[in-house]
């Protein structure tokens, strides 16, 4: 919206016709024009299916609806429906535990390994870049060799913590409803820490040599070091970390569906694999996108808080 | 002087120790591929006798989907490139009025759970018959390169001299002949991996394959391991062997573009 606008609206002093100030105007429109195509095509994938997901949410969509074209709107019906769903429910609590638990996860080791490589030896940078693997890898291919992995008679796992005596029986990692969504969450943990650690090293990079060297002087500790030097000037990019990996975690859906498919039980069912599940498998695309709108809501209240928190950052000239 | 090497080599030792234990899932992936000896009961820590039998049962089984995949994602990096790269090059001209847009533009489309973009894409899809189709699905899988493409690429293209293309307009091109001429061919590592990137991102979807396809007419390999697992998961060498065949762009991308891999994932998500 903000480019159509700047499109309609040419900069100020470029009036008259024939004048070097249309031929500027005529500039900037050919210079939109370039990024016009790549504009629609956001507006077509990114802000339709956003509005789209707003108005269905209130719309009676049926697998019926694809054929008749009609989809009457029924105000909150498809609203008071998820909320009295305990499907929906329980997914809210799920999503919680595991955004918060990968977060946390990811964060504390990502971070630990960022400090760990900033140390220069041999065959670092080599660690480093080979490290990034599991976070390329499709998640369904991580999901379906976790599987494998945490299977419960024949996962390397198990087999491994009862030869070590850790566990005296083998742990139902993915079948037992009590301890599915701990796994998910340490599978999640483990794709994540490339990521977290990546961007914390570039952060950690950008810190200014010489206040390490100020705070030796001052005869500061390694910890000491950490907390008063390291830690508040990582903070903003300690931010952008957290805020997209809670953007990416709260709506995660392959990894669940290929590792547990949200159950047993249903007990790691999330708001991403239920928006899947009410859309695609009981084929009420109305109550699919009401959950939807709730993912938008929850990730654009983090995008906000994120926002004012650089603006704040920023005001206070930081 | 010799404490520190030592250090130093003790830290080259606990380095190597963290790469085993974090990629020993992968190892374990390739393990189970290379053990042909159908053992459910217990699988040998290094493959002894390797074989290639896994690889060959899951070829002949996956190798449609695997071709689906190749396709559906060289499909998606054209797209993606097509829109990202002109996009990019205005934008990059346009000054710091543009490029605050495409930050925030950007920012805007991370925030859109991809569940959602196929909940009301499905229904667009039905309308415009794109559902099953493989044109479809690479229309919706450029979408995850996109973004990220158009910041890579313009953060590049700002920093190609403004004297360079002004020149060329002195000379009598136009905006599009110096974009064509003068600036693509300058950015060359830029779109290579922006490209490997728009790969690799439609390479691993899974989401809109699983969403836009009600068939089987267009199955990329990450929806039909999931289906295949749901099946028959027995047959857990060809599983793995699928699994390392898919993990194959990965690796590729690691290798062929390592310097720019981490310095693509913080461009394209912090700036």
């Amino acid at each position: 919206m903000t480019i159509t606008a700047a499109v309609q609206a040419p900069p100020a002093g470029s009036t008259a016709a024939g004048t070097p100030g249309a031929h500027r105007r005529r500039d900037t429109l050919l210079r939109w024009g370039f990024a016009a195509p790549a504009v629609l095509y956001m507006l077509a994938f990114f802000g339709y299916p956003l509005v789209r997901n707003v108005v269905m949410s209130l719309q009676h969509y049926t697998p019926r609806s694809f054929f008749t074209g009609e989809s009457p709107f029924n105000g909150f019906d498809n609203w008071r429906a998820v909320f009295d769903n305990p499907l929906f429910t329980g997914s809210l609590w799920h999503t919680l535990v595991f955004t918060l638990g990968s977060l946390l996860g990811q964060f504390v080791l990502g971070l630990a390994l960022a400090v760990f490589f900033s140390r220069r030896f041999r065959l670092s940078g080599f660690v480093r870049a080979v490290l990034l693997l599991p976070w390329l890898v499709p998640m369904v291919v991580s999901a379906v060799v976790w599987r494998k992995l945490l299977d419960q008679d024949t996962g390397v796992i198990n087999s491994l913590l009862t030869n070590l005596h850790i566990v005296s029986s083998p742990v139902p990692w993915l079948s037992s409803p009590g301890v599915a969504l701990l796994s998910a969450t340490l599978v999640n943990i483990w794709i994540g820490i490339p990521f977290n650690m990546v961007i914390l090293y570039g952060g950690l990079q950008e810190i200014p040599r010489d206040l390490y060297e100020a705070a030796a002087l001052d005869g500061a500790g390694a910890w000491r070091t950490f907390r008063s030097v390291t830690l508040p000037l990582l903070r903003p990019v300690v931010t952008v970390v957290l805020v997209l990996g809670f953007m990416s975690t709260v709506k995660i859906l392959d990894l669940i569906l290929a590792l547990t498919g949200g159950g047993p039980a249903d007990s790691t069912q999330t708001l991403g694999t239920v928006t899947y599940q009410l859309s695609f498998q009981e084929l009420d695309f109305g109550q699919g996108a009401v959950v939807g709108d709730i993912l938008i809501l929850v990730s654009a209240v983090f995008a906000v808080l994120y926002l004012r928190f650089n603006r704040a950052n920023l005001g206070q000239g930081k | 002087m010799s404490t520190r090497r030592l250090r130093r080599g003790g830290n080259t030792v606990i380095a190597l120790i963290i790469l085993v234990i974090l990629l020993f899932p992968l190892y374990w992936m390739l393990n189970i591929a290379l053990q042909p000896g159908e053992s459910l009961a217990s699988t040998d820590w290094i493959p002894t006798a390797p074989g290639w039998e896994n690889f060959h049962r899951a070829l002949s089984s996956q190798g449609g989907p695997l071709g689906t995949s190749l396709v559906v994602a060289l499909g998606a990096v054209v797209v993606c490139l097509a829109l990202a790269a002109p996009a990019a090059y205005g934008l990059a001209q346009l000054g710091p009025r543009g490029s605050r847009t495409v930050v925030f533009g950007t920012l805007i489309t991370q925030m859109v759970p991809g569940i959602v973009i196929a909940n009301a894409l499905y229904s667009a899809y039905v309308d415009l018959d794109l559902v099953n189709s493989t044109f479809g699905l690479v229309l919706a899988d450029a979408s995850l390169g996109l973004p990220f493409s158009i910041v890579l690429l313009r953060a590049f293209m700002v920093s190609i001299p403004r004297e360079v293309v002004e020149a060329a307009l002195v000379d009598g091109a136009n905006r599009f002949t110096a974009f064509w001429r003068i600036v693509l061919p300058m950015s060359r590592n830029a779109l290579i991996t922006s490209g490997l990137f728009a790969f690799l991102f439609a390479w691993s979807d899974f989401m809109f394959a699983l969403t836009l396809n009600t068939t089987d007419d267009v199955k990329p390999v990450t929806l039909s391991m999931y289906e295949y697992i749901g099946a028959h998961v027995s047959d857990w060498g060809a599983v793995m062997a699928t699994a390392v065949v898919s993990a194959v762009p990965a690796a590729v991308l690691l290798v062929v573009a390592q310097k720019y891999v981490a310095a693509g994932i913080t461009g394209g998500s912090v700036k």
